[in-house]
């Protein structure tokens, strides 16, 4: 078992025949992942990569019979091609894409909330079930089937904790990367809810960083509805204060959002804590050997 | 992006929000026609800078006389304001406000931020304005409202009737205010506002309600489609390293510490920041170099950290994920013979062909210190910042 995607993925890809749309479509296709299609607007009835290419999701969906997106389309764009996946009736969706407007992800959560569909990201490296399927941009080659589910908001510290935890023998579950914006389109709690009840994951490693309140809230979940072990690192112990948070924001927390805070929310609610950045590993192989 | 104050009352006025009569002055001969434009025998002159606490600090001040305000001018038109919210520097004051006076009654606290939690716009109220919000957050959380509302909805009254209740506006201000609050919302929305703050949102002698400030951040991402406010941007009130840098599309922030950084991703470049503190050291910026490490964005890189005299040694520290380490080892090695870097430099690469790319630094005709394991790199920075 695994989370959200495995070797039955059947993958479409919006932005397909754009510079990061195939490069990342040819390192995936060459992982493993299951790429039936792509969707670029005004390209349709062309062959890219061997696959065939459509004007519009609902198009592809027609032929192609996909259960999941992945997004590659400019930052602009992205609204629309959230939407139009999700009324197109595909249940996930993965979004890469940086920088899209916050206003425009207060919509699209709003429309596939609505819809009950699931969107990972954007601005992350996307979701990869080691062996299986690779659906983002994180390097296929350090991960390695294996126990541990990972979930993080930053790209390159989830390479960090895959790398080490890979290094060390246990692999990984699945992971994911909910992504760095404000409005993600899945939480920590989405994703602790799947690997608790994922049979082949042992122990649950949660990356998260300085801003908001996702990881406190995280914790609160863990306490009350995660038996597994979760480990976590947070970065931004040095940060310094007011360079990223608004001023009315700061106090919509209530307070809250420094790495100080997290790591003794996360603490109190029975979470491990690895204190260093290089020791996410070797503090999985101390609680999972205990 | 911040808008100074003149450029968010700018932006209520377009929305028939109520404001001041006032003029924006960039030399002290202005001021006289200014004021006499205005009108009145008294006026609120106010320096422009993107920080709070200019009242405290002597940036606002009432006037008598137009030769007042000349003084004022003179004293602040090309000088640096120091606020509680700036650094010791202060920031540049190219700008100066001229507005008529108000007799105040009562000053309240209104904003709008896009809460992360809620995921809705969010209204915040108090009766208490004009003074530090965190603070009455802090002390007096009863007199604060929050009132979320849903993307897209448009129909507001009982959420702005709340609000107005905590403010204990009268029947004829609360009419005034639930349209303000109407207008808000669609400035909010149609400018791509992140944050907005009035405070205070004063009710004058006269019982009617007035913004008397106005802080507009703007979310950058969204600039593509606001082009009229991209040129209200003001490159004078960013720190120059970090305009440099966001110029070239590089994330930097500089910090206190003598140990450069230079990482690749916003999460591992925080993380980074936190192993030399961890083992001792300080870092000296914040520098996310992005995912595609090329000599031209690394030599960039190289000259902005090198612009703070403070920094001792670079740590260089890239996951490569989708681009090879030997590609950036090479880039890395051109860049610091283009840039001409004198000082120590420790390269950490890990991932996608890690360890030709350590062949390739460590035969390098340059002297860099190539080790894979993040503990050491940042053990063996901190050694050489001593």
């Amino acid at each position: 078992m695994s989370i959200l995607v495995n070797k039955d993925t059947k993958l479409i890809v919006q932005g397909f025949t754009g510079s990061q749309g195939t490069l990342h479509s040819e390192q995936s296709i060459e992982y493993g992942t299951n790429i039936v299609g792509g969707v670029t607007p005004g390209k349709g009835g062309m062959e890219h990569l061997g696959k065939p290419v459509f004007n519009s999701v609902d198009e592809a969906v027609e032929e192609l019979d996909p259960n999941a997106s992945i997004i590659f389309v400019p930052a602009k764009f992205c609204k629309e091609s959230i939407i139009e996946s999700a009324e197109a009736g595909i249940k996930l969706i993965v979004c890469i894409t940086e920088g899209i407007p916050t206003l425009d992800m207060l919509e699209a959560k709003k429309r596939i909330d609505d819809l009950g569909v699931r969107l990972i990201g954007p601005n992350c490296p996307g979701v990869i079930t080691p062996g299986e399927a690779k659906l983002g941009i994180m390097p296929g080659n350090i991960h390695k089937p294996g126990s541990i589910g990972i979930i993080s908001r930053s790209g390159t510290l989830t390479y960090e904790a895959v790398k080490q935890t890979t290094d060390l023998g246990f692999g990984q579950s699945s992971c994911v990367g909910i992504g760095g914006d404000p409005i993600p389109g899945s939480s920590f709690i989405d994703m602790l809810k799947l690997f608790e009840d994922d049979d082949q994951t042992e122990a649950i490693v949660l990356v998260g960083e300085i801003g908001g309140n996702a990881e406190e809230a995280a914790a609160e979940y863990i306490k009350n509805n995660v038996t597994k072990p979760v480990i976590s690192y947070i970065a931004g112990q040095t940060a310094p204060a007011g360079k990223r948070m608004g001023h009315a924001g700061a106090i919509i927390a209530g307070g809250k959002g420094t790495a100080k805070d997290k790591i003794e929310k996360l603490k109190e609610c029975g979470v491990h804590i690895a204190d260093n950045l290089v020791s996410i590993g070797s503090k999985v192989a101390e609680v999972l050997q205990h | 992006m911040n808008l100074h104050e003149y450029q968010g009352k700018a932006l209520f006025a377009e929305y028939n929000l109520p404001v001041s009569k006032g003029k924006i002055i960039y030399s002290a001969d202005e001021v006289t026609d200014a004021c006499n434009e205005i009108g009145g025998t008294s006026w609120v002159v106010k320096a422009q800078v993107h920080a709070g606490g200019r009242g405290k600090s002597g940036g606002v001040q009432l006037i008598n006389t137009p030769e007042d305000g000349i003084k004022f001018a003179e004293k602040w038109l090309g000088n640096n304001l120091v606020t509680y919210q700036t650094d010791a520097k202060g920031q540049p004051v190219n700008s100066i406000l001229i507005e008529e006076c108000t007799n105040i009654s009562q000053e309240l606290y209104l904003s709008a931020v896009i809460d992360r939690d809620s995921q809705k716009i969010v209204f915040i109220g108090s009766s208490e304005g004009g003074v530090n919000i965190e603070e009455v957050a802090k002390n007096m959380p009863e007199k604060i409202i929050y009132q979320g509302v849903v993307y897209g909805d448009k129909s507001l009254p009982d959420n702005a009737s709340n609000i107005a209740k905590v403010l204990k506006l009268n029947d004829i201000q609360t009419i005034q205010f639930i349209s303000m609050i109407d207008n808000l919302l669609r400035l909010f929305v149609e400018k791509d506002l992140s944050l907005l703050e009035i405070n205070p949102l004063v009710i004058t002698d006269s019982g009617d309600l007035l913004c008397l400030d106005a802080k507009v951040n703007i979310d950058s991402n969204a600039l593509f489609r606001q082009p009229e406010l991209l040129e209200m941007y003001d490159e004078t009130q960013e720190d120059p390293q970090e305009a440099e840098a966001a110029k070239n599309d590089l994330s930097y922030v500089s910090l206190d510490g003598n140990i450069g950084c230079m990482v690749n991703g916003a999460g591992l470049a925080m993380g980074t920041m936190d192993t030399i503190k961890f083992y001792g050291g300080n870092p000296a910026n914040f520098l996310d170099v992005g995912g595609t490490a090329t000599q031209e964005r690394v030599a960039k890189a190289f000259k902005i950290i090198l612009e703070d005299p403070d920094v001792k040694v670079v740590l260089v520290n890239i996951f490569g994920g989708i681009v090879r380490c030997d590609l950036i080892a090479k880039g890395i090695i051109a860049a610091i013979k283009e840039v001409e870097v004198k000082i120590p430099v420790v390269v950490r690469l890990e991932g996608n062909s890690a360890d030709k790319g350590s062949k390739i630094l460590s035969k390098a005709d340059i002297k860099i210190d190539s080790i894979n394991d993040l503990a050491e790199a940042a053990k063996k920075a901190v050694e050489l910042a001593k």
